[in-house]
């Protein structure tokens, strides 16, 4: 087992809305991601997922709990350590379109992360890093002086990636990096992306609602429901025995693509959608939708109860 | 039985400054009674260019259907005006497209919206058609339907405001469903949700379903024969079962192979169609997918590949399926297996 890269214990967000009502974005967020694994975290969207990626970049300011990145806290730290930093943490986003500077030249989108942390001696230097970003992400030298438009969307997300690896980071938040993307092409991104953490040994945060994809990527599962990690386990073990009903009508919810699957399997949709987020009442916030909510589940917060294989659910069936 | 819907070598192109795309080259497909058909392939394929097409919402200029016969049941409707055409779209047709947010309109209560096509095409009182709009919103499925028939778009989630537009699109009754990607914005669950819905639907009135999606697993889920497009012509079609457990042409295995099983991991690379599709201001001599086919021949860079038909319905546009082509077989590990035999499927 490696060392544990990234420690996060009781992380909290608020968000406030109208001056007044609060939106526990995130409430209460534990997990860890070891060097050189993925956590995939999914949830439907306004669950807080986006929220965890971007308040351990520290785009976000924590409003509790700690984030320990190798061993340091990070949850408080100045300005300049904070630069120091996203060195070492980067973020690749989901827009392709939205995410590139339209008026800088791949050269400069690329090359931006190295002046700021000045990263070479030399312009020659920094042009032969640049190329070299572009061979590891599959694009071409030429394409140095273009700029985003006349780049497709598989084309721009590897840009994106090139950017991401410029300060040779060691954990990279892939916000759903694949999304926006058509099929043929986000397997080739994903190809990429399992590549170069062989070759790098890098950490990821993989963020998506894709859940094959997810499935596919991560090592571990963290499943977000309401700002809050309804499971966290192991992979296959969270696929293959889910425990929280949130998960088991998740699961459920994802097409197979085999005609005959549905044949055989009658699905029970689960029925709702999320509800809000902004002062939420006690008791377990899946509750108005859960096939098997009990008396208990509607006063009182379910606490996270650990299984064999670091397999965790918080439900009160679990207990 | 004459079909439904008959599109005959469909050719619709694009004048834009940098000059003519042929967005579609000769697409034709049937769409039968009751029966959903399901047209698959990536962005810029010609999908959606298709769909609106038969619809009649093409923007033209920039757009102009170069050639192809479309019609329904029996008639043809390419040639039909723009005022004979608004007594097919929302009585014969019904549309749901991607964008909920873009396709309603926002000054509009949801009530208004939903009563006008109502009324235009039932010839019901003012009346009759709130009852029917709101009945139609208990349809499918929201909560306190008579409150969501008072409010406007922006106030409604992105799940609530696609079931307003299939309640819209189902108060006529069509007898043809036309689905642009309408889950595509959704979260899983209540993709499933409307899923449940679209079928149902088909279930009680029999209409057919014209369904566009780059998703594999709603194709299966809603498939009763497919339609596989790339680079604006239809490469591959089938029942849904002959499709997704005997595909023949190199660009489906690339579909199917993009997306990872269940059994697979991570040691294994996920099958990746190589390049990026063709820049439709030159699409290639020859067939299309050559530039990015693993089993590329030198007759697929000259010229474009026939259609191969099967007894069964399955038909092919690829060079490999000639005689005088190597024998391919079709990559074991992206095939999905059958899980039931063919009694079973009777």
């Amino acid at each position: 087992m490696s060392e544990i890269l990234l420690d996060v214990q009781g992380l909290k967000k608020d968000f406030r809305i109208d001056g007044k009502h609060i939106l526990k974005a995130v409430d209460d967020v534990s997990f860890t991601i070891r060097r050189g694994e993925t956590l995939g975290m999914v949830g439907e969207s306004g669950c807080g997922k986006t929220t965890v990626g971007r308040t351990l970049l520290r785009i976000y300011e924590p409003d509790g709990g700690k984030i320990s990145f190798d061993g340091k806290d990070i949850s408080k730290i100045s300005k300049r350590q904070e630069k120091e930093l996203t060195k070492k943490m980067q973020m690749i986003y989901q827009d392709p379109y939205a995410s590139l500077n339209s008026f800088y030249t791949v050269e400069d989108i690329i090359g931006e992360g190295l002046d700021i942390h000045k990263l070479y001696e030399t312009k020659a230097e920094r042009r032969e890093r640049i190329i070299e970003l572009l061979n590891v992400v599959g694009l071409h030298r030429d394409h140095m002086n273009r700029f985003p438009h006349e780049f497709s969307g598989g084309q721009r997300q590897r840009i994106g990636i090139a950017r991401a690896l410029a300060v040779n980071p060691e954990f990279i938040v892939c916000d759903e990096a694949i999304s926006a993307l058509d099929v043929s092409i986000q397997a080739q991104v994903i190809n990429m992306l399992t590549k170069l953490q062989k070759d790098r040994n890098l950490t990821y945060l993989f963020i998506a609602h894709d859940l094959s994809m997810v499935r596919y990527i991560s090592d571990n599962i963290a499943v977000m429901y309401m700002g809050k990690i309804v499971e966290y386990g192991p992979t296959n073990e969270v696929y293959l025995h889910p425990m929280h009903p949130y998960t088991r009508g998740l699961l459920e919810a994802v097409p197979v693509a085999n005609p005959d699957y549905t044949k055989i399997h009658k699905k029970t949709p689960m029925i709702g959608e999320v509800t809000s987020p902004i002062n939420p009442k006690p008791g377990c916030r899946f509750a108005s939708r859960c096939p098997v909510v009990m008396d208990v589940c509607r006063t009182t917060d379910p606490h996270m109860t650990e299984s064999e294989n670091g397999h965790k659910t918080c439900c009160h069936k679990y207990r | 039985m004459e079909p439904l819907l008959n599109v005959e070598d469909l050719q619709v192109s694009f004048q834009t400054f940098a000059g003519e795309v042929a967005a579609v080259r000769g697409v034709s497909f049937q769409v039968n009674k009751g029966e959903t058909l399901v047209i698959v392939g990536e962005s810029g394929g010609g999908k959606s260019v298709s769909m609106q097409a038969i619809m009649g919402i093409l923007p033209m200029p920039p757009a102009r259907i170069k050639g192809g016969r479309i019609t329904y049941k029996g008639e043809d409707i390419l040639s039909k005006s723009d005022k004979e055409m608004e007594k097919y779209r929302g009585k014969e047709f019904a549309m749901i497209f991607q964008d909920s947010m873009t396709s309603l309109n926002p000054t509009m209560r949801v009530g208004r919206q939903m009563t006008e096509g109502i009324r235009k095409h039932q010839k019901v009182s003012a009346q009759t058609a709130k009852e029917i709009a709101i009945d139609m919103l208990r349809q499918v499925g929201l909560p306190n339907p008579d409150k969501i028939y008072k409010r406007y778009p922006h106030t409604l989630s992105g799940g609530q405001r696609q079931r307003v537009m299939i309640a819209i699109a189902i108060s006529s009754k069509p007898s043809l469903l036309f689905a642009d990607e309408p889950t595509t914005a959704l979260d899983v669950t209540m993709q499933a949700q409307i899923l449940d819905i679209m079928n149902q639907l088909k279930k009680d009135t029999g209409a057919s379903i014209l369904l566009v999606t780059h998703n594999l697993g709603i194709v299966a889920e809603m498939a009763d024969r497919i339609a596989v497009i790339y680079a604006g012509q239809i490469v591959e079609t089938a029942s849904a079962r002959e499709l997704f457990f005997h595909p023949k042409h190199p660009y489906t295995w690339g579909l199917l192979g993009a997306m990872p099983g269940m059994e697979t991991d991570k040691s294994t690379e996920l099958y990746s169609i190589k390049g990026t599709p063709p820049d439709m201001f030159c699409p290639p001599i020859g067939c299309a997918f050559a530039p990015r086919c693993a089993y590329c021949m030198e007759a697929c860079r000259k010229e474009a590949p026939e259609e191969y038909r099967e007894e069964n319905g399955h038909s092919t546009r690829c060079w490999l399926l000639d005689e005088r082509a190597p024998k391919v077989e079709a990559p074991t590990a992206v095939i999905p297996k059958p899980l039931l035999n063919e009694e079973e499927v009777q």
